[in-house]
């Protein structure tokens, strides 16, 4: 008796065609849930591998030595200890070398900012002979890395002498040792990647409607009024860009500090490497296994200020990236 | 009164931008363009280097370095092949997953702010200094003594190749085949480590394909295999360009052979011999850059 009421009931149900949107609207349903789930494993999966080495040198650097040598202890230390921290940051001097990171980092981040986006405007506004040359030279700086022309840099740098001007006046210079070779590289837009800021520049001041300009123009605004007061406060997404990858990369360059011997006090990645050594020179820790303990703080106090900057700026930047001249 | 030379619009116009880019043009031609050449130069004399005096003598050398990298050196082709065959195998791998990636990102979900974050972390913890002072402490363990703490730093590699390597070369998968996909597990740290960048980008990109696209597409009955092939992959092929030119550079600057020719120039004082290694390697990475680029840009449609 009921078998028959049902078939009667899935056969209208067929007929009226509501099956084949329920099966539909089911695989849907189920295809969304398989890719989230898909989604799931994978970020969960490499969000893993990226994390994973940060845990491990966050929670060894609050191990005790017990901890240490405690086989049972994975991760979570039993008898948690801030000795490491307060050891490293004597022994790297952090809070007088980081204030000098810092300053140096962002004055030339500044820097950065006010020549390339000027350049990248020039690029992006004017037409003047040898524009497409010119910009082919941006594209070559980007392209070609800085240890071909390193050993040029490094010599200009040793005896600093543009077209003899300063010989001629008898002085002689040595600028190496100090950061002003990269603040004078900077300023000539030749910094750590100025090639890649003045292209980003570029594409966005590029993709910015011309009669913003123009009314600027018919105001009575001369370019380089135009330039500060109408064109850069539009392009905040690129500043944000240049911004924190300027910052970033600034403040993790090895390679220009030791190409001019910038001095340890001055450039925190580089002090990070005698760390370990002079824990176990100055504080006769000389299991490395302990002493590595210290370095692992060090580690900790030198990405701490960029993961504050990141924090800050995320939403922007992400955000900025989108919207900002990388994609053209 | 000296009368002043009049000036056409189109003339002011230039001399502007020109001093919009005058700070970038004078350093461009002291600081780069003089460097070029004088590593070109430097690459093909002898130079002896008289550290009393700072100065040197240099002296027209002609083909003899290059003879020498590549006939005397006891390293240099060897190092000179490793470092661009990771180039040639790494460049494709982290193009692949960065573009895989974003478009895992792309869609919304929740915690996508997060997640886009830790996507960022290693490009600020990518710091060659990091790098070496943990690499400097293991060296001081060298193994014998393993703490706790070392093991958690290596725990992420814990799982055993050779069980599947023997496993799929059983099952009869080409050696070549075999051996790269290896290669690229083994370095999956490395790869994912660095494609923050490259995945930003990308993400930007599909963020900037318009919507109504997608909806042609859909409209026509295209299915989701179909609508990558020909909307996705198309627009966002422009980028791959770019972030292949990022890759490669960023990846050439930290490979071994620039550690040999600075080694060279700064510890052996060895000007010319560093400068040829220089030349010749980055000859070599702009060669294989005109080639892909070019490969690529044939095939690339530009919407604007």
């Amino acid at each position: 008796m009921n078998l028959s009421r049902y078939k009667a009931e899935y056969a209208e149900y067929k007929a009226t065609g509501q099956l084949n949107n329920s099966i539909k609207k089911w695989s849907t349903n189920g295809k969304n849930l398989l890719f989230g789930i898909f989604r799931l494993v994978i970020i969960v999966g490499i969000s893993y591998v990226i994390l994973s080495p940060l845990i491990g040198i966050v929670s060894s650097s609050f191990f005790s030595e017990e901890d240490v040598y405690n086989p049972m202890v994975y991760l979570l230390p039993t008898a948690p200890t801030l000795e490491r921290y307060t050891k490293a940051i004597l022994r790297l001097d952090y809070w007088n070398i980081m204030k000098n990171t810092l300053l140096y980092t962002v004055s030339l981040t500044l820097i950065q900012l006010v020549v390339t986006s000027m350049v990248g405007y020039g690029f992006a506004r004017f037409d003047f002979p040898f524009k497409k040359l010119l910009f082919g030279c941006v594209v070559i700086m980007i392209v070609i890395p800085t240890h071909t022309v390193m050993l040029p840099l490094y010599m200009s740098f040793a005896t600093f002498d543009p077209f003899g001007i300063l010989s001629h006046f008898g002085v002689e210079t040595n600028l190496l040792s100090s950061p002003v070779p990269m603040y004078i590289l900077t300023l000539f837009g030749c910094g750590l990647r100025s090639g890649l800021y003045i292209y980003i520049f570029n594409q966005f001041f590029r993709g910015l409607p011309k009669e913003i300009e123009e009314a600027a123009f018919v105001d009575g605004a001369g370019p380089w009024r135009t330039y500060l007061r109408v064109m850069l406060p539009n392009a905040v997404p690129s500043i944000i860009t240049v911004t924190v990858f300027s910052l970033v990369w600034q403040y993790n360059d090895t390679f220009y500090g030791k190409l001019f011997l910038i001095s340890d006090d001055i450039l925190i990645s580089k002090s990070i490497l005698s760390l370990q050594d002079n824990i176990t020179n100055l504080d006769k820790i000389l299991d490395p296994s302990i002493s590595q303990l210290y370095v692992y703080a060090g580690i900790v106090m030198l990405i701490l200020p960029l993961v504050i900057m990141y924090v800050l700026l995320q939403r922007h930047f992400i955000e900025g990236v989108e919207r900002s001249g990388i994609v053209g | 009164m000296k009368k002043k030379k009049r000036l056409t619009l189109t003339q002011k116009r230039s001399l502007t931008g020109l001093t919009f880019i005058l700070p970038w043009l004078i350093g461009f031609i002291i600081f780069y363009l003089r460097s070029l050449i004088m590593t070109v130069d430097f690459s093909f004399s002898t130079i002896e280097v008289n550290p009393q005096a700072g100065g040197y003598n240099q002296t027209f050398a002609g083909w003899e370095n290059f003879r020498y990298a590549f006939q005397v050196h006891g390293t240099f082709k060897q190092v000179l092949t490793t470092s661009i065959g990771d180039i040639l195998i790494d460049v494709p791998l982290i193009i692949f997953f960065s573009l895989f990636m974003a478009l895992v990102l792309n869609r919304k979900f929740r915690g996508r702010t997060l997640v886009r974050a830790i996507f960022f972390l290693p490009v600020i913890m990518n710091s060659e200094a990091i790098t070496a002072a943990l690499d400097y402490s293991r060296q001081q363990l060298m193994g014998g003594l393993t703490a706790a703490s070392a093991e958690v730093m290596e725990g992420s590699g814990g799982m055993s190749l050779d069980y599947y390597i023997d496993m799929f070369g059983s099952l009869g998968m080409p050696d070549m085949i075999l051996e790269y996909i290896v290669g690229a597990i083994g370095r999956l740290t490395d790869i994912i480590s660095a494609s923050g960048v490259q995945i930003i980008i990308f993400i930007a990109a599909l963020q900037a394909i318009a919507p109504s696209m997608y909806e042609v597409a859909k409209i026509e009955g295209a299915t989701g295999y179909e609508t990558f092939w020909k909307v996705t992959f198309p627009m966002v092929l422009p980028h791959i360009i770019t972030n292949l030119v990022y890759t490669v550079v960023i990846n050439f600057a930290e490979s071994e052979i620039v550690t040999l020719s600075y080694s060279t120039i700064f510890s052996e004082n060895n000007y010319g011999l560093g400068s040829a290694f220089a030349l010749i390697s980055t000859l070599i990475v702009c060669l294989i850059l005109v080639i892909v680029v070019g490969f690529i840009q044939k095939r690339t449609f530009y919407y604007n």
